[in-house]
């Protein structure tokens, strides 16, 4: 019990990263239409700042903070100088770009640190929870804490503040946002913005668990796009609950049914993904729009 | 006093050229319909206006040129459109789409007007929560008048309110725009196919026929004109 329970607990927390880059990919997906390839490199970019930053002498927790409003940043320049650019251009090409890109943040993170794996500390003292019969991590614990409380930042933005509800509209229909008065590129930076510092943050959170290097961002990046995909693309809440549940059901699967243990388990998410697309695909949370006439 | 004049302006889509030449102009407080028929360029003629397509000429907007304006500043001046097809945030709320109305504006006052336009539209205050995708045409064109509105616009450009809506809902919708002119004074630049109804409230229209204005007259004579009527009436 206390091992299910346990299992249970780790997989909410990875489950909580693969969260936070699903949910990268679904604004990027709702307010441009457009699957960022990139999104785990660039994550992995991020991660690879704050090492050389605290290298530099910085902290831990500022150097992690530094690197996300940069990643913000850069989000919002991908947007402008490459997402925006091609808007017109057919999804293959953009596709094609963002494969490039993919490939191109990768080997610049290899020739700026090299190949060898480096340590980036945990945000998180190496502390244990006891609760009751059973302890928890403090990297556990802290890691659903953190993405608990961004989840909640973010929903504050969309739902209670007017650049938020203006973020909602650009991205639900822009012809009509303008009529409104809302600058529909700025709101679409602002977007890419937040996904890169989303994705940030589940670089910072992983990176310690995977070590660092330029290709740690691939298993989690198959796992947020299974977490995507399950809870439906254009749904926030979708990405949210599909990133909790492929994280419980990788932990569950790779414990408890052994020919598939740990090193098969990246296979639960392809059959995720494959049975979603086969059964529901536009997810659980996905809404084929309604639009009469 | 013309709130909005045009000049010899000349609008289309990329290469392809819509109207030629079109000189109008509004008068505050009053309603011009624009007659046509399908592909005459009347949805072309608003959207030079607002600022949605590509124009060359001269718009004057309450004495300041609005021809190279864009979109955003153009709205932000006090034009508001209600496009064809209404253009409601079909993923937000009633209330939301509302709200979004008056992004340019303060909070208080958007308060305030909210409640006001909601006394004009019945039926989106009980649907305040319902998805806008989800209502009914006749309260989605309610709700794109509502959001358009929520601008505290000087100039009201609708383009084929009545375009899909039941002939009794149509009436009532003219009845209500009619109703907020007279409390508010706004000026209003009307596209209609449903030609009687929208010369009934109107007080002056144009036809446009291939890009060009072929006849201006007050609404009445034109309601009495025996071409308009034959061709934009149903008389024969």
């Amino acid at each position: 019990m206390t091992l299910f329970a346990n299992q249970l607990i780790d997989g909410l927390a990875d489950g909580a990263i693969y969260a936070s880059l699903a949910l990268a990919l679904v604004f990027s997906y709702r307010s441009t239409g457009i699957v960022n390839f990139a999104q785990g490199e660039m994550a992995m970019l991020s991660a690879y700042v704050t090492w050389q930053l605290m290298a530099w002498g910085l902290p831990l927790i500022p150097a992690a903070l530094i690197s996300i409003v940069l990643s913000f940043i850069a989000g919002a320049l991908l947007y402008a100088s490459i997402v925006k650019p091609l808007s017109h251009a057919s999804l293959l090409t953009v596709v094609s770009v963002l494969i490039g890109l993919y490939l191109a943040l990768n080997s610049l993170a290899g020739f700026l640190w090299t190949y060898t794996i480096k340590a980036l500390p945990s945000l998180f003292p190496k502390a244990h929870l006891q609760l009751g019969s059973f302890s928890v991590s403090a990297e556990t614990a802290g890691i659903i804490a953190v993405v608990g409380v961004v989840l909640l930042l973010l929903y504050l933005l969309f739902e209670t503040t007017k650049v938020g509800l203006a973020m909602r509209g650009a991205a639900s229909t822009p012809d009509s946002a303008v009529l409104v008065g809302v600058s529909v590129p700025v709101m679409l930076l602002i977007g890419w913005g937040i996904a890169a510092a989303l994705g940030a943050l589940s670089g910072i959170l992983v990176a310690p668990k995977v070590f660092l290097n330029p290709t740690m961002m691939f298993g989690v990046i198959i796992y947020a796009f299974a977490a995507a995909t399950l809870g439906g693309f254009d749904s926030v809440v979708g990405a949210v609950v599909g990133g909790l549940l492929v994280g419980i059901v990788e932990n569950l699967v790779g414990t408890y049914i052994p020919w598939i243990g740990p090193d098969l388990k990246i296979i639960v998410a392809l059959v995720l993904i494959f049975g979603t697309l086969l059964i529901k695909p536009d997810g659980l949370f996905g809404r084929k729009k309604v639009v009469r006439l | 006093m013309s709130l909005l004049t045009i000049e010899g302006l000349q609008a289309g889509y990329g290469e392809r050229s819509v109207l030629h030449d079109i000189d109008l102009a509004i008068s505050e407080r009053k309603i011009q319909v624009v007659l046509g028929a399908n592909g005459a360029g009347k949805t072309t003629l608003l959207r030079a206006i607002s600022g949605t397509t590509t124009r060359s000429g001269t718009i004057m907007f309450d004495g300041k040129r609005i021809d190279r304006l864009s979109a955003r500043k153009v709205v932000a001046s006090g034009v508001a459109h209600v496009p064809q097809g209404r253009g409601t945030f079909a993923d937000l709320t009633v209330d939301e789409n509302i709200r979004l109305g008056a992004y340019l504006r303060s909070s208080a006052e958007a308060r305030q007007d909210r409640e006001r336009w909601l006394t004009y539209f019945p039926r989106l205050q009980e649907r305040l929560s319902q998805q806008a995708g989800s209502l009914s045409g006749g309260e989605q064109q309610m709700l794109a008048i509502a959001r358009a509105l929520m601008l505290r616009p000087r100039l009201l450009l609708l383009d084929e309110p009545s375009l899909g809506l039941a002939p009794i809902i149509t009436q009532s919708l003219f009845k209500t725009l009619a109703a907020i002119r007279e409390e508010t004074g706004m000026t209003m630049l009307i596209v209609e196919q449903s030609a009687n109804l929208a010369l009934e409230v109107a007080d002056s229209g144009v036809v446009l026929e291939s890009g060009r204005i072929v006849l201006r007259d007050s609404a009445q004579n034109l309601a009495g004109n025996d071409e308009v009527r034959r061709i934009y009436l149903g008389y024969e």
